[in-house]
């Protein structure tokens, strides 16, 4: 039942992004504007600073999953199909689950197409260890989705909530950023930093553990009237 | 603490009163010089707020999975202290650093951690005072994960940079700054303890006056 209104949610979002795209279309040429602003303050002489592709990558990553996840819980707010899916008779928590999943996959894509654009144009050997690099951005995608699907749920009754969001939301990320750039410039390193990388996505991975358990905790209460 | 919160007052008046001196008396540390003093405001001030911080993620916990309204009157009573003790932090601890280490701010695991916790802990009231109706249950979630983030804060800021002296400094500290620190400490602590009784307190009587309004409009 869970596993299944899950999939359902996540079936239902990718229907209606696959009309329009408007999400995936945004969100794509949103990284793409960060990762230009980021050049000119990290550029220098035309080479790039050491260490830039890591920042520079899990930044866009960031940013442009606010933006998303803003974007799809405005989607439900608008034609108040968010309590449409509240009073549906099935587990809140897997309507969270399936929300989260749905920017999971959004920013996957994103990322596809982040990393070789990140890798080309600062000089960096992200594909090097595709399979760590693959991991840190797994752990960490989800572990921004997690946090990021609960507080964009909650807010979406609350007025000034496209402001509220990315305040809510950086600080309490700090440890997925740290994690994500550390490792990712771990792997940067020549000859790369394996054993640290993997240090990084064993912080991750026991982070996303721990903040599921507590955000499918919460959902419940939170969304109650 | 009804009763006790007019003695305790004064006892926290008096303390207050005799800390300066007690300070004045203290050994000066060799280093640092008059710097040092800023040691019994900057210590206890920053266990104050970690203290504060816990109470109001437990408080939230108890406001979200039981709905006890008490709670809640705690919780942003806490959170607003910890915004409070965390600017003393904030602010004495670059005063000290600029002497110790020759710079204002690093980006170091402690400091790192206090920035962040004190920014979670700000838009935790950011919340509660322009998210408009339903902000209590928001502002309660946001404070459970936030006390679930520390350990992890902590790990990562300090796996990535590590300057700060080690919290072991405080029991081996020497006879002669040893008792002036607890002082401050009890002292930071007491005065911690009235406001937090008396924001609670306001906190109730509003929600009692909220309560008024709307059975006189029914």
């Amino acid at each position: 039942m869970f596993v299944k209104t899950a999939l359902l949610v996540l079936k239902k979002d990718f229907a209606i992004e696959v009309r329009s795209r408007e999400i995936l279309y945004t969100t794509l040429l949103f990284a793409l504007s960060c990762v230009l602003v980021f050049s000119i303050a990290f550029v220098k002489e035309g080479e790039p600073l050491l260490d830039a592709a890591a920042g520079i990558l899990w930044i866009a990553v960031e940013f442009a999953g606010t933006l998303a996840l803003g974007k799809t819980f405005e989607r439900e707010r608008y034609a108040e199909t968010l309590r449409a899916l509240l009073l549906a008779p099935a587990p809140r928590a897997a309507i969270y689950a399936g929300k989260m999943l749905g920017i999971v996959l959004l920013l996957s894509v994103a990322e596809v197409l982040l990393v070789p654009l990140v890798a080309l144009l600062f000089h960096a050997p992200l594909l090097a260890h595709p399979a760590l690099l693959v991991a840190l951005l797994a752990a960490g995608t989800i572990g921004f989705a997690i946090v990021g699907t609960l507080f964009a749920a909650m807010l979406v009754r609350v007025r000034s909530r496209d402001v509220m969001l990315p305040i809510l939301l950086y600080p309490m990320t700090v440890p997925v950023m740290i994690a994500g750039v550390r490792g990712t410039s771990a792997l940067l390193q020549s000859p790369a930093d394996v054993a640290s990388a993997g240090m990084w996505i064993g912080l991750l991975a026991s982070l996303d553990v721990v903040f599921l358990t507590i955000a499918l905790w919460t959902f419940e209460p939170l969304m109650t009237e | 603490m009804r009763t006790l919160f007019v003695p305790l007052i004064l006892v926290a008046t008096a303390m207050f009163a005799y800390a300066p001196y007690m300070i004045d008396q203290a050994a000066y540390e060799s280093s640092m010089g008059l710097v040092s003093k800023i040691f019994y405001f900057h210590a206890p001030s920053g266990m104050v707020m970690l203290l504060s911080a816990v109470v109001c993620g437990v408080a939230s916990a108890l406001y979200l999975w039981r709905r006890n309204p008490m709670a809640d009157h705690v919780a942003i009573a806490a959170a607003e202290l910890t915004v409070l003790y965390g600017l003393i932090v904030l602010v004495t601890g670059p005063l000290w650093a600029r002497k110790a280490w020759g710079i204002w701010w690093d980006w170091e695991a402690r400091l790192t951690m206090s920035f962040v916790g004190w920014l979670i802990a700000v838009s935790y009231l950011f919340v509660r005072k322009y998210g408009g109706p339903g902000s209590d249950k928001l502002g309660a979630a946001l404070a459970v994960f936030g006390t679930a983030n520390v350990p992890f804060i902590y790990l990562s800021v300090n796996l990535w940079r590590t300057l700060h002296p080690k919290t072991s400094v405080v029991p081996t500290l020497p006879p002669l700054i040893r008792g002036p620190f607890w002082f401050s400490a009890l002292a930071l602590f007491l005065m911690y303890l009235l406001l937090l009784t008396a924001r609670v307190h306001l906190e109730r009587q509003r929600a009692a006056l909220d309560a008024l309004y709307l059975t006189d409009e029914d």
